[in-house]
């Protein structure tokens, strides 16, 4: 290979080849920076919310008028939904996983203000819940109906009995979650509530929150006024079934609204809506960015090609074939691009640990650098294809000419 | 000799189509990036109020648990009724607002009109005045309301629309939550960004539908939309053990005309943390706050992370457009090298020649501004349809950034133009002539 002298040209006309090097280097630390904040937000956005998503959906009753019957208005609600055709089962709870708005409690494994309780997300269900979020229970029973109460607004109050997901049987017993069933959790410091059961996982309303698996299931509806129903229903049946829900419980009574007709894919999408956006602004800097790189190769590339074109005439007169010709032109590309790439190696690495530092955003896979060098080298390579091969067929004969 | 200077450019800008397009869009789409970034970050730290930013204050007086404090430790972000309540009756700042956000049911009077939910701020009179609403019909309400527990009510603009077809409703009468309301006033648009005044709620939610006295909301028991929090449970079941707990859930605000008021204030809220402590409150170590709007949207991060993070990468990505067009530019500068010769063997000096290029340079960083600001309004475009109603009221364009990213523009290309006009300056006559 000729490296020696093309190096050697490429040193004596240093600029150009210093202004592509440093566009290379630099589109290589957005570049691999963008890709390592897309893995970040997809990784989130692919957590399970332990919900059978496809098939949920949630609306709001708000009561109002003095003749409203909260009480009555519930248990009649949820038998007619429960009823009807194509629904698995329905429940009252106050939130749903991805909402955003929900309640949450500290719990403690020992009474008292000194101790340290661990922070959790509230479901208020009842026998149906496990049932109609589609959960699994790894150890212990589920509520009946003789465990279900109702929960006046200001209450402080909570019933005796508690279901806990894996996770937070695990946070309040570290050596494992099996200790927790049976035993005995404190609630506000020191009212006890007993663990009956084990969920395998479930998320909190919080998708941000660090501990989002943290829930715990209490059995209680709830009067305060405003009140959620979620409902489950057969594969394919969701979308017929929530307009004719929302008439039935509308026709039911004239004291309140019906509102905020959910299904749970609408809320996981709005839930990550942010971190889609992210994720496809950054798709779209990264293609853009890779597309004026080469673009600017392209340029350059071309540039010098028709500033050469004696040089490359007298040196086709003098025997050199056109594939050495196209190779001279690869070839200054690649020590170019090859100097980009290391410079815009270590330029990624520090952009990112400045990053992690200033956004705490989580540190790059170690793999992303390689593989963005890679494939910007052959991105150079295929930019310069086209003004290369032109070069190549300049005729020897040019090189008699005066131009 | 400007015009002829632009005429020179327009012709060497037309003699490399290709080159020139590459140019112009490199620069464009830079600065379509960065100022469609620009404009999120710009709108999410603009001043809401700038007229009084520094007069009006976000009161935090630290109710909270003693639990893990350390002199780092900020105070809780709301105040509990009682607070609320105390610094009202007190009434040591020039004006100062107590208020929380609800929602109600606004029943029309029509039978067919179904009912309809609309938020609710429960605040005090001086709300009004103090963030200077401006109104459409009548005013706000007077203190007197307050104490007296007065069913009034400021609507929207656009709910007087719905609910009264736009018309004067002043003194007309309004159904919510089963009470009697009397209009005392209609706001004209008001959309404070960001939505400083509760920020703990969402500083980019719009603001409330209806306002209602403060003490209407709490003689009715009205739900809190709002966040509430509370670091220990009250003392018995109730609204009225809710009320006398140590649960957050008000956002209080106070206006000081000056550093004497700012000053004296702040030494009542600390007299008044003693007091409170004397009572058995207030555990923790005296930890008072007193910020002004910017201050307070500082503190409170309004700037999304992901917003700061995509500030960078942007103009990131403007530098790899701006290396691309000093390439381009230099390659064609010194393409030109034949003519540069010539005219400086006719007598041309440096001087003319570098202001004739840099022209040329200006000319392709005008294009590319133009050019930037339609891609910098698709941009925003793109960003409002991928994040949705949050960004609604961030993704507007004013004369500010259309300036700015026309002048950014032009800088960028001058800068970029700055080392390729050197270079092309310097081109020594005598060997060009030869080769000729």
């Amino acid at each position: 290979m000729e490296i020696g002298p093309i190096w050697r040209a490429l040193t004596r006309n240093k600029t150009g080849a210093i202004l592509i090097a440093l566009q290379i280097a630099v589109t290589l630390a957005i570049i691999v920076n963008a890709v390592a904040i897309i893995q970040e937000r997809s990784r989130l956005m692919a957590r399970p919310s332990g919900v059978d998503e496809p098939n949920i959906f949630y609306l709001s009753s708000i009561g109002f008028g003095d003749d409203f019957n909260e009480r009555v208005t519930i248990q009649e609600d949820l038998d007619a939904i429960r009823n009807t055709p194509g629904v698995v089962n329905a429940i009252q709870s106050n939130s749903v996983p991805l909402r955003g708005g929900g309640w949450s409690m500290g719990l403690q494994t020992e009474p008292g203000s000194e101790s340290e309780s661990s922070g959790v997300a509230v479901y208020f269900i009842d026998e149906h819940g496990l049932d109609t979020y589609g959960l699994e229970l790894v150890a212990g029973e589920n509520f009946t109906a003789a465990d279900v109460n109702w929960r006046e607004p200001q209450a402080v109050e909570w019933p005796d009995k508690v279901l806990l997901t894996q996770a937070m049987a695990e946070t309040l017993y570290p050596d494992g979650f099996m200790e927790a069933l049976g035993n005995t959790v404190y609630i506000n410091g020191n009212e006890p509530m007993t663990v009956t059961g084990i969920i395998k996982q479930m998320q909190a309303p919080w998708n941000g929150w660090n501990g989002v698996e943290r829930v715990m299931l209490v059995p209680q509806h709830t009067l305060f006024g405003s009140t959620r129903y979620i409902v489950r229903t057969e594969p394919g049946q969701r979308d017929r079934l929530m307009p004719e829900i929302e008439d039935m419980l509308a026709e039911r009574s004239r004291d309140r609204i019906i509102r905020g007709m959910t299904t749970m894919e609408e809320t996981r999408e709005r839930s990550y809506q942010g971190d889609s956006g992210m994720v496809g602004i950054l798709i779209f800097v990264v293609s853009l960015l890779t597309a004026i790189t080469a673009l600017g190769i392209v340029g350059l590339a071309s540039f010098s090609v028709s500033r050469r074109t004696r040089q490359i005439g007298t040196r086709r007169a003098l025997g050199a074939t056109k594939p050495a010709i196209l190779r001279y032109f690869m070839t200054e590309n690649f020590l170019i691009s090859i100097i980009g790439v290391l410079v815009g190696a270590a330029l990624a690495i520090g952009l990112n640990m400045w990053m992690v530092q200033a956004f705490s955003l989580t540190p790059l896979g170690w793999y992303l650098v390689p593989v963005a060098m890679v494939l910007l080298l052959i991105v150079g390579q295929i930019a310069v294809l086209g003004p290369a091969r032109r070069a190549a067929s300049v005729p020897p004969a040019v090189a008699t000419r005066t131009v | 000799m400007f015009s002829y200077y632009i005429k020179l450019g327009w012709l060497s800008i037309r003699r490399n189509p290709i080159l020139s397009i590459l140019m112009v869009s490199a620069i464009a789409v830079g600065i379509g990036a960065c100022m469609t970034v620009l404009t999120v970050n710009y709108l999410m730290s603009s001043n809401p109020i700038p007229h009084k930013s520094d007069q009006l204050f976000y009161v935090q007086v630290d109710s909270w648990d003693p639990n893990g404090f350390d002199e780092n430790t900020e105070p809780v972000d709301q105040l509990t009724y009682i607070d609320a309540m105390n610094l009202m009756k007190a009434g040591k700042a020039f004006r100062q607002v107590a208020s929380n956000r609800s929602g109600l049911v606004l029943e029309p009077s029509s039978e067919d009109e179904r009912p309809f939910l609309v938020d609710a701020r429960t605040t005090h009179a001086d709300f009004f005045p103090m963030f200077d609403l401006p109104f459409l019909y009548g005013a706000g309400w007077d203190k007197s309301a307050d104490d007296a527990q007065e069913q009034v009510v400021v609507l929207s603009r656009e709910i007087n629309e719905r609910v009264f077809g736009g018309e004067d409703s002043v003194g007309k009468r309004v159904t919510m939550n089963g009470l009697n309301f009397r209009v005392v006033g209609v706001i004209d648009e008001w959309m404070p960004v960001p939505k400083f005044y509760d920020v703990t709620n969402g500083a980019f939610n719009l603001p409330e539908d209806v306002y209602i006295p403060f003490s209407v909301g709490v003689a009715n028991q009205l739900s809190r939309n709002g966040n509430t929090n509370c670091w220990k449970e009250p003392d018995g079941e109730g609204f009225e053990a809710f009320l006398a707990g140590e649960c957050v859930w008000i956002q209080f605000w106070a206006e000081l005309r000056n550093e004497q008021e700012k000053e004296a204030y702040m030494s009542f809220l600390n007299a008044y943390a003693e007091e409170q402590k004397a009572l058995g409150r207030f555990p923790r170590p005296l930890n008072n706050r007193l910020r002004n709007v910017m201050e307070w949207m500082e503190h409170q991060e309004v700037v999304e992370e992901d917003a700061q993070v995509m500030l960078w990468l942007s103009m990131l990505f403007l530098l790899v457009c701006l290396l691309n067009t000093i390439g381009l530019l230099l390659a064609k500068f010194l393409g030109k090298a034949g003519d540069i010769g010539l005219r400086r063997a006719l007598g041309a000096t440096k001087g003319t020649l570098f202001i004739q290029h840099l022209i040329e340079s200006a000319m392709i960083g005008l294009a590319g501004g133009v050019l930037g600001l339609g891609l910098t309004w698709l941009g925003l475009k793109g960003v409002q349809r991928l994040f949705g109603d949050f960004l609604t009221h961030l993704a507007t364009m004013d004369w500010v950034m259309v300036t700015t990213a026309i002048g950014l523009a032009i800088v960028s290309a001058l800068l970029a133009g700055l080392y390729p006009t050197w270079r092309a300056c310097n081109i020594a006559p005598a060997s060009q002539l030869k080769t000729q």
